[in-house]
This record gives C-alpha cells, sequence and structure tokens, in this order.
C-alpha cells in the first residue's frame, strides 16, 4: 500500500492507536450493553452504504434517489440462498460475490438506457425504481412464492466461517465474543477493503475521468472519454457495493422484508454522503457515523424531555429523524455546499459561481 | 357492462389530475431547467388542506358545494405561499451552483414537507367525507359519475386557461421568454426573480386543485400521497416533452390511459392459462377454469414508471419536446 509509505512517524503512531481503539470498541461497547454493539455495526453497514453510493454521487456527481434497491436486491439474493425458503444453504462467500453482481446488473440495467441523458433524469429514474424493486418484493408471493410478499423471509443462516458461527458466542483466551462482536470484526475488514479500494479507485485514470465528468461533461467528452461508458461504471460499481452491503444486512438481521427498504433509507444515506462531504472518503464516514446516531440521540433525548413536558410522546422520534435528515440535505447544500469536511477539489468546484 | 369504456373514463379521470400536476413540473423545467421535486408535497398539502377545511365545516350546515369551495379555496393560496417560500428559500440562492446542489434540496425539501405534515395530520389516511351526493350517470355500457365529470371538466378549463395565460398575455410572453433565454429576457427588461417566482406559484395553484380532486375521486388524503402523484406526474411530463405545457397535458392524458387500461388488463394477459397451448405445458394447473395470474392489478405503480424508461430510451425529447442531453 502506497499510503503507509508516504506517511510521516507521527501520522503512522496516529493510525496504530485508531487501529487499536477500532479493535478494542466491541468490547468497550459490550459492557454497556450488547445492543450497542449491534447499533454500532449497523453504523459501520451504513457507513459502507454510504461509501457505495459516494462513488456514484461523490466521484461521478450523478445523483441516485434508489440507492436503498441495490441494497434490498443484495438482502434479497442473500435471504434467498441461504434460508430454507427455498431450502438453500449456501455459504456466505459464495452468495455475496452473486449479490454484488445481481445488483451490478439491475444497476447496469437501470443507467444504460437513462445515463447518456441529463443527470436529472437518473434521479427520478433511480427514485422508480426504489419502489419498483420494493413494489415486487411485496408482490411476487404468488402465483409463485418467490418473496414471501409483505410478510418478509425470515430464520436466514448467520454467517459460518470453518467451525465458527457467527449467531452464537465463543470464547477465545477467555473473551467473549458475542455474534454481533465477530459481525463487527467482519465488517471492519469488509470496510478496510472498500476504502483501500475507494483510495486506489479515487487515484486511478477511472477516478480522475469521474472527476473529469463531474466538473465538465462537455469537456470531458471533448478530451475522448466515453462519457457514459466511465459513468455506467461508476453506477454499475456504486450498486455492486450495495449489493454487498445487503447480503450482510440479510445475515445479521436473519430477517428480510420490504419494510426495511424503503424511500426514506435512500435519502438517509444521500443525507450521509452529503453533510459529510461529497467525494472526500473521510468526509463520508464521518457523516454516516454522526447521522447514524442521529436516532439513538433522538431516543435518549427527546422521548424522556417529552415524557416531562407533556406526559407523552407529542412527536415521534422517527419523524423528528426524517425532519433531520431533510434539513441536513437543505441546509448543507445552503452554506457549506461541499459538506462537512470537504475535499478540496470539490470544495473548489461547489462553491465557484457563488458571489 | 363495457370495461373497455369504462376503464377509458377511469383513465381520463386520473389522466387530467396527472395532466395538471405535470403542468407543474413542466414550467418550473421550462425556466430555469429544475426537477422541482417538492412539487408532489405541494399537491399533498393541498388536499390535506382541503380536508381539513371540509370536515370542519362540514356538520356546521353550508351547503355542501359552498363547503367544498372553501376547502378548494383554503388550499389554493396555502399551496402558493409554499410554492413560492420553496423557491424563494430553497431554490433561488442555489441558481448558479453546480446542478446537483438544487436536486439535492429538492428532495430534502420534500422530505421535510412531507414529514411535516405528518407531524400536523397524523400518519393514517384520511377518509375525505361524502358530503355532496355523487351520482353516476350511465353511457354505453359504462358508468361515469358526477365526481369525474367535475375532474375531467375542470381540468380542462384550467388548462384550457393556463395556455391562454402563456400563449395570450404579457406575463405569458415574458414567462416564454425567460424559459427561452433568462439572460437575454432580462436584458429585455423582464424582471426573471419575478417570473420563475410567478411559476412556481402558479405550479402550486393548479397542484392545489389536482390535490383536491385527486383526494375527492380516491376518497382519501395521506401524507406520502405526493410521492407516487408526483413521480407519475413527473413521467408524464417527461412523455409529453419536458418543459412544453401541451406536452404535459397530452402526457397527462396519455399516461392516465395507459395506466387505466394496462391495469385493466394485466390480469388477463399474464394469466398463462389463457396463452396458446397452454394445456400442453401448463397442464393441471389450468384445469376446470382455473388461472395462473403472474402479474395482478397491485402492479398498477409500475405502468407509470415502465413509460417513463420507454420514453427515455425511445424518444428521450417526448412526444412534443426537445433535446434533453446535456447542454454546454
Amino acid at each position: 500500500m502506497g499510503m503507509l509509505k508516504d506517511m510521516s512517524h507521527r501520522e503512522k503512531f496516529g493510525l496504530a492507536l485508531i487501529a487499536i481503539a477500532l479493535i478494542a470498541l466491541p468490547f468497550v461497547l459490550a459492557s454497556a450493553g450488547t445492543a450497542w454493539v449491534r447499533i454500532m455495526n449497523f453504523a459501520v453497514l451504513f457507513v459502507l452504504l454510504s461509501l457505495g453510493l459516494n462513488i456514484v454521487v461523490g466521484f461521478a456527481g450523478l445523483l441516485d434517489l434508489g440507492y436503498v434497491a441495490f441494497y434490498a436486491v443484495g438482502a434479497y439474493v442473500y435471504a434467498l440462498l441461504a434460508s430454507p425458503h427455498f431450502g438453500l444453504h449456501l455459504p456466505f462467500w459464495v452468495i455475496l460475490p452473486i449479490g454484488a453482481a445481481v445488483a451490478c446488473i439491475a444497476g447496469v440495467i437501470l443507467g444504460a438506457p437513462t445515463l447518456r441523458l441529463r443527470g436529472d433524469y437518473l434521479a427520478i429514474v433511480t427514485l422508480g425504481f426504489g419502489e419498483i424493486v420494493r413494489i415486487f418484493m411485496n408482490n411476487l408471493s404468488n402465483p409463485v412464492n418467490i418473496t414471501n410478499g409483505p410478510k418478509g423471509i425470515n430464520r436466514i443462516d448467520s454467517f459460518q466461517v470453518g467451525p465458527i458461527n457467527f449467531a452464537g458466542s465463543d470464547t477465545i483466551a477467555g473473551l467473549v465474543f458475542s455474534g454481533p462482536i465477530k459481525y463487527y470484526y467482519f465488517l471492519m475488514l469488509v470496510l478496510l477493503a472498500v476504502i483501500v479500494i475507494n483510495r486506489r479507485l479515487q487515484d486511478s485514470r477511472i477516478g480522475r475521468a469521474w472527476v473529469a465528468i463531474r466538473e465538465d461533461e462537455v469537456a470531458a467528452k471533448a478530451t475522448g472519454l466515453n462519457t457514459r461508458n466511465i459513468k455506467l461504471l461508476a453506477f454499475a460499481m456504486g450498486a455492486s457495493f450495495g449489493g454487498i452491503a445487503g447480503g450482510m444486512f440479510a445475515a445479521m438481521q436473519t430477517f428480510v422484508s420490504p419494510e426495511s427498504f424503503v424511500l426514506n433509507e435512500s435519502i438517509m444515506i444521500l443525507a450521509m454522503v452529503v453533510l459529510g462531504g461529497m467525494g472526500n472518503i473521510w468526509g463520508v464516514i464521518a457523516g454516516a457515523v454522526l447521522l447514524s446516531f442521529v436516532p439513538e440521540l433522538l431516543r435518549y433525548t427527546v422521548e424522556p424531555v417529552q415524557m416531562a413536558l407533556f406526559g407523552k410522546l407529542l412527536v415521534d422520534p422517527e419523524v423528528l429523524r426524517m425532519l433531520v435528515f431533510g434539513l441536513a440535505l437543505v441546509l448543507t447544500m445552503r452554506f457549506r455546499p461541499a459538506g462537512l469536511w470537504p475535499e478540496t477539489r470539490h470544495r473548489r468546484e461547489m462553491n465557484e459561481d457563488r458571489a | 357492462m363495457d370495461i373497455l369504456l369504462q376503464q377509458i373514463i377511469n383513465g381520463l379521470t386520473t389522466g387530467s389530475v396527472y395532466a395538471v400536476v405535470a403542468l407543474g413540473y413542466t414550467m418550473v423545467y421550462g425556466v430555469i431547467q429544475l426537477i422541482n421535486f417538492a412539487h408532489g408535497e405541494v399537491v399533498m398539502i393541498g388536499a390535506m388542506v382541503a380536508f381539513s377545511i371540509i370536515t370542519s365545516l362540514a356538520g356546521s350546515g353550508m351547503p355542501p358545494l359552498a363547503i367544498v369551495l372553501a376547502g378548494v379555496m383554503a388550499a389554493i393560496p396555502a399551496c402558493m405561499a409554499i410554492g413560492y417560500l420553496l423557491e424563494r428559500a430553497a431554490y433561488r440562492p442555489l441558481r448558479h451552483a453546480p446542478r446537483l446542489a438544487p436536486l439535492i434540496t429538492a428532495i430534502g425539501m420534500s422530505i421535510i414537507l412531507q414529514h411535516a405534515a405528518l407531524l400536523i395530520w397524523g400518519r393514517n389516511p384520511l377518509a375525505f367525507p361524502q358530503i355532496i351526493e355523487n351520482p353516476s350517470f350511465s353511457i354505453g355500457g359504462a358508468a361515469i359519475s358526477a365526481v369525474q365529470i367535475t375532474i375531467i371538466l375542470l381540468s380542462f378549463t384550467m388548462m384550457a386557461g393556463l395556455s391562454w395565460f402563456v400563449y395570450r398575455t404579457r406575463f405569458g410572453i415574458a414567462i416564454r421568454a425567460t424559459a427561452e433565454n433568462v439572460h437575454v429576457a432580462s436584458l429585455m427588461g423582464i424582471n426573471a426573480n419575478r417570473v420563475i417566482a410567478a411559476t412556481f406559484v402558479i405550479g402550486a395553484a393548479l397542484g392545489a386543485v389536482a390535490g383536491v380532486m385527486y383526494g375527492s375521486y380516491y376518497g382519501i388524503a395521506h401524507y406520502t400521497m405526493g410521492f407516487t402523484l408526483g413521480l407519475k406526474a413527473f413521467s408524464a411530463a417527461v412523455l409529453g416533452g419536458i418543459g412544453n405545457i401541451a406536452g404535459a397535458m397530452l402526457g397527462g392524458l396519455l399516461l392516465g390511459l395507459v395506466e387505466a387500461l394496462g391495469t385493466g388488463y394485466i390480469g388477463d394477459f399474464s394469466d398463462l392459462c389463457r396463452w396458446p397451448g397452454a394445456e400442453s405445458w401448463m397442464g393441471e394447473r389450468c384445469a376446470d377454469g382455473a388461472n395462473f395470474v403472474l402479474f395482478g392489478s397491485n402492479y398498477q405503480d409500475v405502468f407509470a414508471f415502465l413509460m417513463l424508461i420507454l420514453v427515455l430510451v425511445f424518444r428521450p425529447s417526448g412526444l412534443l419536446g426537445e433535446r434533453v442531453s446535456e447542454r454546454a
């Protein structure tokens, strides 16, 4: 990895500290309750999703409003291939790539007709696509039961590596590794891989081509780039990341239903990318972590405050959460269009033309 | 009962509502090339406001027609105000920003409006009170209700009124000039900011009426209704050629017809037992007139989207529109 070579001793030391903290984190969280490890795992899952969407929105500048559809595709592929529903129980390292491939194909089918048009069309088509996928998940239970309709699919297999099953606890060297802790480490490995891939992509010819298209598509085309194929690549790559995250979601939950894949989820992921800073990997990660904890924050503040003041819950924290995400989108665009932690080049671009 | 004619009548009814909503998208798009994602939510708020007024006046002894009119008259200014605020607070500051910025703002505003409505009107669908009798008339073996007749007539009147306004008045000329080229229009003494705000406000007023019509046709208002309705109306606008007023009307009506006919017949068409030679490969499953329907009417919402994709593949400029590829 070239990244490590370029670092000073101090940076390496800082990195090592962060790594140790991240390795110790689940045990610290577990002492406060396993629920916190689960919450952390979902935060990491959203980081993965945000990094996937960041390729599409941040790097290539294409607004994808139905990203959750690819997440859903990955989750359902996993659910169908590793549950009693069809009696199939393939291992996860076989299914995750299949899920990524299916999501990727869905992305290409959707992107091919729309990507040669203006960006706004992609936004609305992906928005519609997200709804269509949900309609199909809800209705493909009749006459042949594929998705089991609104009831969803349950008893999905957990990950299994050799003798270690991710569903139960193992005690190794006196430490209790609960299921969520094992998933945490797996998620961290995937996250590390995704970050490396993202970094490499960003500095590659393709990454530069994406930026060129994002900043001026006509000029990019004039320099001989096949803009449509390069956009399609970004779209397909984002989709396959979504598919992988979906597979892990299905295994962690051991249950999937169409309810988990509504438009609001897409908006939430978009808000994470936008708030953190489109195109900047570290910004996106920070944005995702920050917004992942908004529901918990609201649960522990808004609920007790309302109960104390009015004796009942007037405003559902769920509604507040969506209002926060909507406001995050609007206010970020208005006052800090390149995000809280912007990428240098993007900051220049998003601030140009502004008086 | 004649099913074909019945579906055409139903399709014309929903199609006129789509057309009126599509006008809101297309006018804004024509002038500033922005998809106002929040337009669907404005329509929803129109329906909600009218619902509140109508239910609160329902027992007051006022004549039913006056109550409904009061509902509409309250919804229109409410929506106009929201349309104006949207333009002023959310979109105008971003007019010269990269195009991703107003799009993201639009989707954010849509979420905010939707959840604000959820806070005010609650999570459950609201049933529009039936205060006016809704007699049905029979024509050629199909039924058409008074509400349907009203919706179709009112929509066509509004479309005619808008056409007159845009093509026959001074302000209409200003709108068309701004749509052609904002900078040149400004040089000619047109106040572009006023024109742009006006397209939002006019679109919102039409949307308010559309919301009430939609609500009274289905008898229900819900805080999520703007999303699907908006998506369909946008598809209608693209089908007709976005930015083109006549196109939005044509697209809306066509989409309504396609949706009604598609929903009406998809069950029959996707019934494998009715396919030629079904006995040989379906065998037992079709015995005794049994059905094997792949897609039923629950796929209704898919048609608008399929239509959108098909238009984008084969005729991205829409039926009456100009080219839509990236402008230099």
